[in-house]
């Protein structure tokens, strides 16, 4: 029976359609002065780890563009099945777009053989697309999950070549996360271990790395269960605005009374519209 | 598509400048100035020091704040320093703000052709006791304002400073004043946001308030991620 996949034609080989036609729209937006927009990329720190009984993957929870942050809680945890996750940093739409196809295509794929998918073919299903696009595609993926054949944990890297670890991190705070891995891994940890190393290692990267902040997200995959925890832990809250000092209001709150806008004119336009036809149907509610 | 060739060695340029970040802020009112700045030095995505702060106190009445390139910004205090005790020495009394604001920027315009890489912005009380706030660019153009951001999340600061203290924007509103607590809750609140929304800013926030009593210092902690 052949598999049949959905979003993709495969012809093998390299697919460059767009590439002539991005050129063509760079040099003619370049020419008007204007630079074309920015991929908005997640900065980030994704971590997984293999202990006694599955996985546990993290990350934080910041997406920035350029320097400024434009998501303080975005979601970098991608269901792929029910029993694989899949953490993604680079460029967010890439994470999201290629997990999400893969996601798609080994859910059919799972229908055809009958059986829960396995980590190594949601692997390979990446790693093969990320090859084909020649690093285009700015996803590095942390892939996590526990099959018929045990844990399983993969890190993808843009390029398409993956490695299969008991440990992983990546994006700009890997560093970071990778220093508390190697300080305090150890093989088959109990989960409460496990979760308070995944957590300290992408707190590291939150606190020490610009490029990630805000929360972290865990998500605890065993056989037959997935626990995913969003937030798992609130570490960093928003400052809180005093709005009393010495028992006296002060500022603090910013709201406006209705009429500050000022309207500068007014123009009404009536639509004189003339009622032709009038048709009720009613809704079926049995 | 381009093609990709090997050229051969390529020289790469050493630049003498690093962005460490940093945003400074200053506000002026009827008798009091505040000056007040974020206290993270970070390069890259990496974080330097938590507790750098970017408020350097010039004299009793005068306060500066400088953010960009750090090691631009301690020469260019170390100069503003001497040069205020030659002053003294030789005019036996301390520079008043607007002489300071002045003298940076023939300072800042002396080095036109290798520019310091700091935003400066000077909060203090003129002659008449009122606050005063300069702003700089870093060649030394510079003007009098009311209040001023500089630095990181400059473009982020100074539209709200606008409207809650400039009152633009705005119809039907009591221009009152700016009091002391309410220009230093505005800043707290200003910063929070800031810290928000730009890596650059975070860890602590240093206060200056500058009044006819002297200078005190108030630190509000931020975000750390």
């Amino acid at each position: 029976m052949a598999t049949v996949s959905v979003c993709q034609y495969h012809r093998g080989g390299f697919s460059f359609e767009n590439c002539k036609r991005n050129a063509l729209l760079e040099a003619d937006i370049n020419k008007l002065g204007f630079s074309s927009p920015a991929a908005r990329k997640t900065g980030t720190t994704i971590c997984g780890v293999v202990y006694k009984d599955g996985v546990v993957l993290g990350a934080d929870t910041r997406a920035t563009e350029g320097m400024v942050v434009a998501d303080k809680n975005c979601s970098k945890i991608h269901y792929i099945s029910p029993n694989v996750y899949c953490c993604g940093a680079g460029t967010a739409a890439d994470t999201e777009m290629t997990t999400q196809i893969i996601s798609s295509n080994l859910e059919l794929h799972s229908l055809s053989t009958g059986r829960l998918p396995r980590v190594a073919t949601a692997n390979r299903m990446l790693k093969q697309m990320l090859f084909r696009y020649q690093g285009y595609i700015g996803a590095a993926l942390v892939l996590g999950g526990v099959d018929c054949t045990g844990p399983h944990l993969y890190s993808i890297y843009p390029h398409g070549s993956t490695d299969k670890l008991p440990y992983v991190t990546m994006g700009s705070g890997s560093l970071a996360a990778m220093a508390v891995f190697e300080d305090r891994y150890r093989p088959n940890m109990e989960e409460e271990e496990a979760k308070r190393l995944v957590r300290d290692a992408i707190a590291a990267g939150i606190f020490n790395d610009l490029g990630s902040g805000s929360n972290i997200d865990l998500c605890v995959i065993t056989k037959g269960k997935v626990d995913y925890l969003r937030p798992h832990d609130v570490a960093n809250k928003k400052g809180v605005r005093e709005d009393k000092i010495y028992g006296r209001p002060v500022t603090g709150n910013y709201r406006y009374k209705h009429g500050t806008t000022g309207v500068l004119a007014k123009t009404v336009t009536p639509l004189n519209l003339e009622v032709v036809e009038e048709n009720v149907q009613t809704m079926d509610t049995s | 598509m381009k093609e990709y060739h090997y050229t051969g060695p390529v020289e790469h340029k050493f630049s003498p400048y690093a962005f460490n970040g940093g945003t400074v802020l200053a506000v002026a009112g009827e008798d009091f100035a505040l000056v007040a700045s974020d206290t993270r030095l970070s390069e890259g995505y990496s974080i330097h020091s938590r507790d750098s702060p970017k408020c350097y106190k010039l004299t009793d009445t005068t306060v500066i704040g400088c953010s960009g390139f750090h090691g631009d910004c301690l020469t260019l205090t170390k100069i503003i320093e001497a040069r205020l005790k030659m002053y003294k020495h030789s005019n036996n009394k301390n520079m008043t703000s607007g002489a300071i604001a002045a003298m940076l920027s023939t300072i800042l315009y002396g080095r036109r052709f290798f520019p310091y890489y700091v935003y400066n912005i000077i909060g203090g009380l003129d002659e008449e006791g009122r606050g005063a706030v300069y702003s700089f660019d870093p060649v030394g153009s510079y003007q009098r304002d009311t209040y001023k951001a500089g630095g990181s999340a400059s473009a982020m600061l100074q539209p709200l400073l606008d409207n809650q203290i400039g009152f633009k924007n705005m119809e039907n509103v009591e221009q009152v004043p700016l009091s002391l607590e309410k220009a230093v809750q505005l800043v707290k609140d200003v910063f929070i946001s800031a810290a928000e929304r730009d890596v650059y800013t975070g860890d602590a926030l240093k206060i200056c308030i500058i009044t006819k009593e002297g200078v005190r210092e108030e630190i509000v902690p931020l975000r750390k991620d």
